[in-house]
């Protein structure tokens, strides 16, 4: 049920810091370093981490029950409110546009490009220390969104190269 | 039908699988192959984006438009599952075998290295965006802003985006 709440208010993305609200400061289910190593693993396993932090604490809670629950509950709101606004949108797509509402969508999108880059920015301050990351990150950046080089690729290069640059960097 | 649900199912499994350091880290691969099946323009896919953003919920979610707009509400559930599936599944998974991967060396050095390409493939999103819809110097300037507010305020985005709007209509 806690879920559902967090489901609904969690707007703009920045989920994980909700549910951490959530879980760890008002119900006390997990301890910060649990809930902390969940944030890792889940930005390392692929998906979107909001939704991965839900199902690994319901997992932890109370096994696969809890993942399901978790899951749905998050999901059950924004999935009808978004398919609903989504059904307006395409609806009225002409009328939208005439209105000048289409500007007002393209202020939302571009604010939105603003959030991506502000969490990049974030993470960067945070996660980023030393020339080489930073290179790596830049690199990736530019491969993937500027030069349109396929992910899977890209990815198939860079992994090993910075794994080779954090061990070497431990090592040293 | 049963051909676009597939196509739609296979999609967005095989993207969410790829989806590291979050959903955004999929989105220029997403884009290109959405507008090349023709379901969408570029244009349409930043409209439902913003409003996934202006709506609860992961921003990921947006696939269901997707989904939707290819083939109706059989392919809104189609992508739901495909895109989200995969990745819960797998974290599910993860969170039972973590108590024994803790603390061993090979954990900390694949987390380290996943860093910076997380956050380069973060950037690279925004980067894909940008080009693919051409926002002009308004647009640009409103992302730049938002970015600046975001990563050095704590301003909730919602008010940032609700600004972004308001000046793109004002100044169209």
């Amino acid at each position: 049920m806690l879920f559902l709440r967090i489901g609904a208010v969690s707007f703009g993305g920045g989920m994980s810091a909700w549910i951490r609200r959530e879980v760890v400061l008002k119900q006390g289910w997990l301890e910060d370093r649990q809930f902390l190593a969940g944030l890792a693993l889940c930005q390392i396993t692929p998906g979107a981490n909001g939704v991965n932090i839900a199902i690994f604490t319901g997992s932890l809670l109370r096994g696969g029950l809890g993942a399901c629950a978790a899951f749905f509950g998050l999901m059950a709101i924004p999935f009808v409110v978004l398919l609903v606004a989504g059904g307006v949108y395409f609806a009225n797509q002409a009328a939208i546009r005439n209105a000048g509402l289409g500007a007002a969508l393209a202020g939302v999108a571009a604010a939105a490009i603003g959030l991506m880059m502000a969490n990049g920015m974030r993470l960067s301050r945070r996660n980023l220390k030393g020339v080489a990351p930073a290179l790596i990150t830049l690199a990736t950046a530019l491969a993937i969104g500027w030069f349109r080089f396929p992910l899977l690729q890209v990815l198939a290069a860079m992994v090993p190269v910075s794994l080779a640059v954090t061990w070497w960097g431990r090592r040293a | 039908m049963i051909a676009t649900l597939i196509h739609i199912f296979l999609l967005f499994a095989g993207l969410s699988l790829l989806a590291f350091g979050g959903g955004n880290a999929i989105i220029p691969q997403m884009l290109a192959a959405i507008v090349a099946h023709g379901w969408m323009t570029g244009q349409e896919f930043l409209d439902i984006f913003a409003i996934s953003r202006a709506t609860p919920g992961p921003g990921t979610l947006f696939v269901i438009l997707v989904g939707f707009q290819a083939a109706g509400m059989a392919g809104a559930m189609v992508a739901f599952i495909g895109m989200f599936a995969p990745p819960g599944i797998l974290i599910h998974v993860m969170a039972r075998f973590w108590h024994g991967a803790r603390g061993s060396a090979w954990y900390g050095l694949v987390e380290a290295a996943l860093g910076p390409i997380g956050i380069g493939l973060t950037f690279a999103s925004a980067l894909a965006l940008v080009q693919a819809t051409e926002p002009g110097w308004l647009g640009l300037a409103i992302s730049a802003a938002a970015a600046c507010v975001l990563a050095f305020t704590e301003t909730h985005p919602g008010w940032v985006m609700l600004a972004g709007a308001g000046v793109m209509f004002a100044g169209s």
